[in-house]
């Protein structure tokens, strides 16, 4: 009992329901002071929940060395944690490595979730007619089934980049670890408090939340709203530390164009989520503000527009799909190397082409409003920006393509999923020019085909990509291999059920059939449709649940890999698995370029005294 | 070069298979608009530009999967290749090309789609919880179900009562967004007579998957007929007046007549009955609760039913409205 109530994670939930208590409580006197009934749901509720996630962190023990710090008081600056064993992993860690393997925990928890509601309301959709679930049960499934997911992946991301980036540039932690730690803790509460709208009467607005329906939806919205203004804390903080880590603390001679290029990619996804997320959180807490303060931003009667919602959500929410993407792709071009035993195709051209895709994403918001009823003639600058998207999108899969041109190419499970992530996001990405042209747009906005395209991004240029990189580096983190087998059949499993599923899902909404409806016309006659996807969605997550046994399994009794078994030129490959605490022993200077394979006699880095 | 020539043959090869499989697909609804044909063919435009380009990417990838991979006994590395600034060049520039061609046929197109018709029939699309309302002004004529003549454009000014909803019919192609407290537009010229569905595209709530209405086109002939019919049968009787209202209103999607179960209660047998409420209490559906329900239902809500799923019709309905939907729900008994 006593060792439980040491882990911060159990210490952070106990302090969590006594900080949310404490923060009704608050509400209810001040009520009580101002003559006013005592009990109202919402006001309370909201700021317990505020509460609630503010007494986490506390009660975790985040901000324990901030405090000592103002006080004056001496703080270790890296601490030896490697004698805490496993325990580390439950509460406040400042090493990189071990906030990398949290956020992947938290990710394939929330995927399991996100993936879990995703099932349920798959298996309603099956027949006609409403068969277990209410319409409101349906929608809030549907909409914390995306919601939950896109939390996944931004925690994907970071834990990918939290593990490598450190490694891969030859630092011994992240710039700011205890900013790290904070960072990875906050998503914590953020993901109780999302998850806890379920329980508050859900809400049926979609991931979106557009207003007015987001201002009339039961209570949970709040929830919705609370739980992913505070996630965001997790984006906009962890890209400030990757960028300082990434302009600071590189090793000796890794000039610019001599980073690993999954570097490349994790700046031009920092950059966005640095300067974009403000805007997701700012659209949500003005519609937390209409409904608790009546603030009538939204509303029309009150000089208020919906549509200007729909402007502030999509500065950040399309960006936000190159912020899931980048990395992965990031990936792709980090791998595809090291399996094709070849250098990067036209390496600068790929560095760059990361950076265009931010730039540019920037600039195309508009063109998920293009039904929207928003000033007409903006429909064509936006039209012609979205189609730009393709240009550095496609000098990526020109590079990669030459890239395995004339190599030596080996199949190991990461290049299975690399080579599934290279064509499903290559689906995704042509199916995305009819979205762009505004008048095919009219037939396909807000229809399944917007669904198949998206999960095609999103596997492809996540999904995959993440499979690919833990079953890369999962030897790194634990000294001992993924099993083969297993992962074989995880990737048999999962692709080709991913490829007919979203190829229906585009074929019905070309054909007729809307998003985030509960039920469907019988008349369509697509309850077989409905019917396979239902069933690839089960081998998907057989695949997926195949994958978690394997890491788990595999820790303890997987094939011992201690060397460089990918054959890597890169850094942390040079030296034995697992890594040291604080990374390196000895320091390491850039020599050469990262992806010479194929020159005889080249390195990438040397270490001192070699 | 060898390599080069079997993976160009290929991709012709790959593109065509593409096409020919996409193009016989049946990935569209039937074509019945004048916007739609439009529509259509910058389709047809994308469906050869995706199969060219997937071939080109999925062929060389796999191409070289195959033939470059490490066979049995090979050691070393690939060829030592770093990059090619021509070739680079060449693969920005041209999809830059295609990108301006792309952009200037999807203005044409759009400018098509938007074509405007002066002598357009005018109709006010109202848009609610769950339920679509068409208004002809020129015809004083208002009802659930819309009725479009052929080969005539109409232009349909929206605008919602409540939440964002969206008019689409998919074989018109077009779709719009009906936006609370601003009128959004949409032209339409159906092409083929028949009956179609006007279905609800933007989340708006619990029943969203049933905010369907019936859009029927006809020939000028019958819809001069029909206009007459609408026109004669102002309905005097307030049961038969509520009925009416029930179905304009979308009521019925959630509330059935016979008894089943649907989102909201019944309205069978319901009329001074004894109804249990949520918190515990019951009450008996006389006039006075029915009315209030119609006009406050989140007081009372009846046990095992949902609250805040029906919206309020205060400001929707008037009193002899209200008074009309009651009879028909007594009539009910």
């Amino acid at each position: 009992m006593k060792k439980i109530l040491s882990l911060g994670l159990v210490r952070g939930l106990i302090w969590q329901v006594l900080g949310t208590a404490l923060g009704i409580g608050f509400v209810c006197l001040v009520r009580l002071l101002m003559h006013l009934p005592v009990w109202k749901a919402e006001p309370a509720v909201v700021f317990g929940a505020l509460t609630g996630a503010i007494f986490f962190l506390i009660g975790l023990g985040v901000f324990r060395d901030w405090y000592r710090m103002a006080m004056g008081q001496a703080v270790e600056e890296m601490p030896d944690e490697s004698g805490l064993g496993w325990i580390r992993y439950f509460g406040v860690s400042l090493d990189h490595k071990v906030i990398g393997i949290q956020y992947m925990v938290l990710a394939l928890v929330l995927m399991s979730v996100g993936g879990i509601f995703a099932l349920i309301f798959r298996t309603e959709l099956v027949e006609t007619g409403m068969q277990f679930l209410t319409m409101i049960e349906y929608n809030t499934l549907m909409s914390l089934h995306g919601m939950v997911m896109i939390i996944s992946i931004l925690v994907g991301i970071a834990a990918i980049m939290n593990y490598t980036i450190p490694l891969l540039i030859g630092a011994s932690d992240m710039a700011f670890p205890r900013l790290n730690a904070f960072s990875f803790w906050i998503a914590v509460p953020a993901g109780l408090i999302l998850l806890s709208s379920m329980a508050l009467g859900g809400f049926d607005t979609g991931w979106t939340g557009y207003p007015p329906l987001s201002v009339r939806a039961p209570l949970g919205m709040q929830m919705f709203f609370l739980g992913v203004a505070l996630a965001g804390f997790t984006s906009i903080l962890g890209s400030v530390n990757i960028l300082a880590t990434i302009i600071r603390l590189r090793a000796k001679g890794m000039t610019p164009f001599r980073m690993p290029i999954f570097i490349w990619a994790s700046i031009a996804t920092s950059m966005i989520s640095l300067t974009a997320t403000q805007l997701i959180g700012l659209s949500f807490e003005m519609v937390m503000f209409q409904r608790l303060f009546g603030m009538g931003f939204f509303d029309p009667v009150k000089g208020g527009n919906p549509i200007l919602f729909q402007h502030l959500f999509w500065f950040y929410s399309h960006p936000a799909v190159y912020v899931f993407v980048l990395p992965g792709l990031g990936i792709i071009s980090e791998l595809l190397p090291v399996f094709a035993r070849k250098p990067l195709f036209g390496y600068k051209w790929v560095a760059m082409s990361s950076l265009g895709i931010a730039l540019v994403g920037f600039l195309v918001w508009g063109h998920h409003m293009f039904a929207s009823g928003m000033a007409e003639y903006l429909r064509v600058p936006f039209m012609y920006s979205t189609l730009l998207v393709a240009v550095p999108t496609g000098v990526k899969f020109f590079s990669w393509v030459a890239t395995v041109w004339k190599g030596k190419i080996t199949f190991p499970v990461p290049m299975l999923f690399i080579v599934a992530a290279v064509v499903v996001f290559l689906l995704g990405g042509l199916t995305g020019p009819p979205n762009a042209t505004v008048a095919t747009d009219l037939h396909l906005t807000d229809t399944y085909f917007i669904v198949g395209h998206f999960h095609d991004t999103l596997f492809g240029g996540f999904m995959f990509p993440f499979f690919a990189a833990v079953y890369f580096w999962y030897p790194k983190m634990t000294g001992r291999k993924l099993d083969d087998k297993l992962g074989k059949l995880h990737f048999w499993l999962v692709t080709p059920a991913f490829f007919v599923l979203s190829t229906l899902m585009m074929r019905i909404g070309l054909l007729g059939i809307r998003r985030r409806i509960a039920d469907y016309d019988p008349a369509l006659n697509f309850q077989s449709d409905h019917l396979v996807m239902t069933i690839t969605g089960f081998l998907i997550a057989l695949g997926v649940g195949v994958f978690i046994i394997n890491l788990i399994r595999s820790a303890k009794h997987g094939e011992l890999a201690t060397g460089n078994i990918w054959n890597s030129r890169s850094p942390e490959w040079q030296v034995p698995s697992p890594m040291p605490m604080h990374n390196y022993e000895k320091p390491f200077e850039v020599v050469g370029e990262p992806y010479d394979y194929g020159l005889p006699g080249s390195v990438y880095v040397k270490f001192e005294g070699e | 070069m060898k390599h080069f020539l079997i993976v160009a043959v290929l991709v012709i090869i790959s593109t065509f298979l593409v096409y020919f499989g996409l193009a016989h697909a049946g990935l569209f609804p039937a074509q019945a608009s004048t916007q739609a044909v439009y529509i259509d063919q910058l389709f047809q435009i994308h469906i050869k530009l995706i199969s060219f380009l997937f071939s080109l990417i999925v062929v060389i990838l796999f191409y070289s999967l195959i033939v470059f991979r490490k066979k049995k006994g090979e050691t070393g590395d690939g060829a030592y290749i770093t990059g090619n600034t021509n070739l680079e060049i060449i693969w920005t520039v041209i999809p830059i090309m295609i990108v301006i061609y792309l952009a200037y046929v999807g203005a044409y197109t759009l400018g098509e789609v938007r074509q405007i018709d002066q002598s357009a029939l005018q109709v006010k699309v109202t848009a609610g919880q769950w339920y679509w309302q068409f208004a002809y002004p020129d015809y004083s004529i208002s009802t659930n179900e819309l009725y479009l003549p052929l080969n005539r454009q109409v232009d349909l000014q929206m605008t919602s009562k409540d939440v964002i909803h969206s008019f689409w019919v998919p074989e018109f192609r077009v779709k719009q967004d009906i936006v609370p407290g601003q009128t959004t537009e949409l032209r339409i010229t159906p092409t083929i007579a028949g009956d179609y569905k006007v279905r609800c595209a933007e989340l708006c709530g619990a029943s969203h998957a049933y905010m369907e209405g019936l859009v029927r086109v006809v020939n000028q002939v019958d819809f001069d007929a029909w206009v007459k019919t609408q026109q004669s049968t102002a309905v005097q009787d307030p049961v038969l007046r509520g009925q009416q209202l029930v179905n304009q209103y979308g009521c019925t999607t959630c509330h059935s007549q016979d008894g089943s179960q649907k989102i909201g209660p019944t309205w069978l047998h319901l009329a001074d009955s004894k109804v249990p409420l949520a918190g515990g209490k019951s009450v008996t559906a006389d006039k006075a609760y029915l009315v209030s329900s119609i006009l406050e239902p989140n007081l009372d809500v009846v046990k095992g039913f949902p609250s805040s799923v029906m919206p309020s019709f205060k400001d929707t309905l008037d009193q002899t409205q209200v008074e009309a939907i009651v009879a028909f729900i007594q009539s009910l008994k």
